[in-house]
């Protein structure tokens, strides 16, 4: 086909995104079709849903799981797992309140936090990389080590904070929309341009799509390990940071379970759990699915243990569903 | 006269732990030549490539490329300098394109670490257009076939303009058509001045694409020929150490009554109305394109897929098989076409392997027979001469040759009738291929049937005694053993009336 050269260059920006699209959405039908079903439901059956109140309440409290979503998802692409996002949130949230109950400064505090996080994330993925222990005891490791340190440095207490600019970072709004959100968009440009447009992006689905083809390559692949978990570290403490000013303290029991709720928005999202294959876009759909889920029941008065088996049962249907739809396609 | 070489090798030796898996080999490449590298598995041949393409270092001894001596430390360097390894087992990312697979780990830049995907994509066009690859580069590469997987390999070999190609058994997983393609894709590089040396376990395919021959034994240099100057014999030879008698084992047996017998058998969209039998000590050769559903068929028959209608008899008698359990339970063994997915918990030891299937028949109660079972896994292994350090090695550390003998043998518990064989002999040397070919005759003369599978066609028409050629999931023509020649089954194969 000799006309392919020319037709590439003259792909518009438009024409492109309309590609991105409509493959994005096929490749999603399954998930999108559920989102959209529940939002015409709750609608329907809430009249406070559709409010933008609610709507902005549903995105705020999507903005942690959709930054842990953020890592996993680059993580899970990896061919990994990253069971210790939870802990760190709990663990650079207590320290960053503890730094500053200490009289470091704001800044320099959530540096440090911050910095904590990347540690950890770095140790997992250098663990991983340099013995090849599976990611998934690796960070179960680890996950224990952030939460028992969370634990030990605030003696299983919350740590208090009335430090208002800290706090403004939690509970502030900018043009009417709550800072989280914003922090949370911009984080994913920031992640999918590195996933959909850098070279290190191809290098982490090449790493998880097939090792060896990696390796043959002239990839170096513990490096790329190491930064995806270091990633993935450094914005769950991100998320810690900035929950820990929401709650207005540094509390160590917080964000038990958080791993599992990234991890379900991308197993929802299309993330492939044997690695190589995911979108962004896939699990940040995912986290509002789990988000809707939630704040649904919530509007319906419907008790929040309920809320858990919904989950559960949502996850299940979904990924069937979907794994029913691929096998279809598979076979033509 | 070193810079008369793209590619010279000199003195190479290397020893992984216990093993000395290189001595002094030599080896020199000529711009425009194609270098045929031959072996038996375990002869030294992928050690050596590895060396050459900076995966393993060497001991001792160097490498020159156009005269000059290189280290060739890490897979960069080998690419630096030109050098460029198509592996056996085709190493592409399924879920990138067919241009990000091409860059990959050479990506074109825009800078801040960002991809040039227009630019790739474009020169990715290019050169799969002057390569003959008439797809959208666009495309994932999971979406296709393995000769469309294998040109994107050899593309992405030379967009880092390789001067030096290595080729380590391209064909073994392509039809006869694909092979043609390939070869002129060959053809076109040597004009270009591209040295490359090609491995491959079909010996006849050296004499029409290469020019000069190595060949390799127990990791050492045997010698260099140049191939109009050889013959097969001769190579065989120099590769086995020894005369080789016979090739392909065949007695004469007098088939006996029908053990299967398919009546219209289809499954929807994917083959068609398939009548065929097979008797007691016959081998029967089904022959085919891939993807014309040869295996797909005896995939049905297993019971590994479903059929949507037709009847199976086996011994006169209408059966229904329901899955793969069932249909061992009726007799009948497949050996699957890939061995390594399909065939082998390669993590286990071959003994583990060997008895996986059959293990029922040596329990009593809950327990395992343990010396009944010993005793039939030693039998089992020396009728077949698997080739190990004790049974308690494990299966991914075998040779080709050795595991495909494993897969056969954990199928010849008692009792089993019909026995099919997808691609038995891919990627297995000549000295194991002529032993497989010793064992289904073996086991044909004790009245098994035996189902052959293959692509390759010389082993169809020296193997069987009838061939059946499947086109498009029909049955295109079946021949008797007289008239199964090249020419007729590829006729068939391809769509001929």
């Amino acid at each position: 086909m000799s006309a392919s050269p020319t037709m590439v260059e003259n792909h518009n920006a438009a024409g492109k995104m309309g590609r991105f699209f409509t493959t994005f959405f096929k490749e999603n039908r399954g998930i999108i079709v559920a989102l959209l079903l529940m939002v015409v439901a709750l609608s329907i059956l809430s009249p406070v849903f559709l409010t933008q109140a609610n709507i902005l309440n549903v995105l705020r409290q999507v903005s942690t799981n959709a930054c842990l979503a953020l890592g996993m998802t680059l993580v899970i692409i990896l061919g990994g797992i990253d069971l210790s996002v939870g802990a760190v949130v709990a663990l650079s949230g207590a320290l960053t309140v503890g730094a500053m109950g200490n009289g470091v400064g704001v800044v320099p505090a959530i540096a440090f936090g911050l910095m904590v996080g990347l540690l950890f994330g770095m140790a997992n993925g250098s663990i991983i990389a340099y013995t090849k222990m599976p990611p998934f005891i690796v960070t179960m490791a680890t996950m224990n080590i952030a939460r028992g340190i969370a634990y030990v440095y605030t003696g299983g207490r919350p740590i208090r904070t009335r430090d208002a600019s800290f706090i403004e970072l939690g509970i502030g709004y900018l043009a009417g929309i709550p800072l989280p959100v914003i922090y949370t968009a911009i984080l994913i440009v920031v992640i999918s341009l590195v996933l959909n447009r850098s070279v290190f992006g191809t290098h982490i689905y090449a790493v998880g799509g097939n090792r060896e083809a990696a390796r043959f390559s002239g990839i170096k692949i513990s490096r790329v390990e190491i930064i995806v978990y270091a990633i993935s570290g450094l914005i769950s403490a991100f998320a810690g940071v900035i929950l820990a000013a929401r709650m207005t303290s540094g509390q160590p029991t917080v964000g038990q379970g958080f791993e599992l709720d990234a991890i379900a928005a991308c197993v929802l999202g299309g993330v492939s759990m044997s690695g190589g294959l995911g979108r962004i876009g896939g699990s940040m759909i995912g986290v509002l699915v789990i988000g809707i889920i939630n704040n649904g029941l919530n509007l319906m008065n419907v008790n929040s243990f309920w809320q858990l088996i919904a989950k559960g049962l949502v996850i299940l249907i979904a990924v069937y569903v979907d794994m029913l739809k691929k096998q279809r396609e598979h076979r033509g | 006269m070193g810079d008369a070489y793209l590619l010279e090798v000199t003195g190479v030796s290397k020893s992984f732990p216990g093993v000395q898996a290189l001595k002094d080999v030599h080896l020199q490449l000529k711009p425009g030549e194609v270098h045929a590298l031959l072996g038996e598995n375990g002869a030294g041949k992928s050690t050596l490539i590895k060396i050459i393409g900076g995966i393993h270092r060497p001991d001792t001894g160097e490498i020159r490329i156009n005269g000059q001596q290189v280290v060739m430390d890490s897979v960069s360097t080998a690419k630096v300098n030109g050098v460029s390894i198509i592996h056996q087992e085709i190493v592409l990312v399924p879920h990138l394109s067919i241009a990000e697979n091409i860059f990959l780990g050479s990506e074109i830049r825009s800078g801040l670490g960002l991809r040039n995907k227009a630019e790739m994509d474009r020169r990715a066009t290019q050169m799969a257009t002057e390569l003959g690859l008439d797809l959208d580069v666009r495309t994932p590469v999971s979406e296709l076939t393995l000769a469309q997987r294998q040109m994107v390999e050899i593309i992405k070999a030379v967009s880092f303009d390789a001067r030096v190609i290595i080729m380590d058994e391209p064909t073994s997983s392509l039809t006869e058509r694909e092979v043609d393609h390939l070869f002129k894709t060959i053809t076109s590089l040597r004009t270009k001045g591209v040295g490359i040396v090609y491995i491959s376990h079909r010996l006849s395919e050296l004499f029409t694409i290469c020019d000069r021959v190595t060949v390799m034994r127990d990791g050492t240099y045997v010698g260099t020929k140049v191939i109009k100057g050889t013959n097969l014999d001769e190579l065989i030879a120099m590769m086995v150490g020894r005369e080789m008698k016979e090739y392909y084992t065949r007695s004469i047996r007098e088939p006996g009554e029908t053990v299967l017998e398919v009546r219209n058998l289809c499954r929807k969209g994917v083959f068609t109305n398939v009548n065929f039998s097979i008797k007691k000590g016959e081998i029967v050769g089904f022959s085919g394109l891939a993807g014309s559903g040869r295996s797909e068929i005896f995939q049905s028959i297993f019971g590994v897929d479903p059929i949507s209608s037709g009847e199976i008899f086996l011994n006169g008698k209408a059966a229904v098989i329901t899955g793969p359990q069932d249909a061992i339970n009726k007799g009948i063994s497949l050996v699957p076409e890939d061995r390594k997915k399909q065939g082998l918990v390669l993590s286990h030891s071959v003994e583990f392997n060997l008895t996986l299937t059959v293990l029922r028949e040596f329990t009593r109660s809950v327990f395992v027979n343990k010396q009944k079972k010993n005793s039939i896994v030693q039998e089992y292994s020396q009728r077949l001469r698997i080739k190990t350090s004790g049974l308690g090695q494990r299966a991914m550390d075998l040779s080709g040759g050795n595991q495909q003998k494993v897969v056969i043998a954990k199928w010849l518990a008692p009792n089993r009738s019909l026995l099919i064989l997808d691609e038995p002999t891919r990627g297995v040397d000549v000295g194991a291929k002529a032993e497989i070919y010793e064992i289904m005759d073996a086991l044909a003369s004790h009245g098994m049937a035996i189902v052959m599978i293959s692509s390759e066609l010389p082993e169809i028409i020296n193997m069987s005694d009838r061939v059946v050629v499947v086109h498009n999931g029909e049955i295109a023509k079946e021949l008797p053993r007289e008239q199964a020649d090249q020419e007729t089954i590829m006729y068939y194969a391809t769509g001929g009336e």
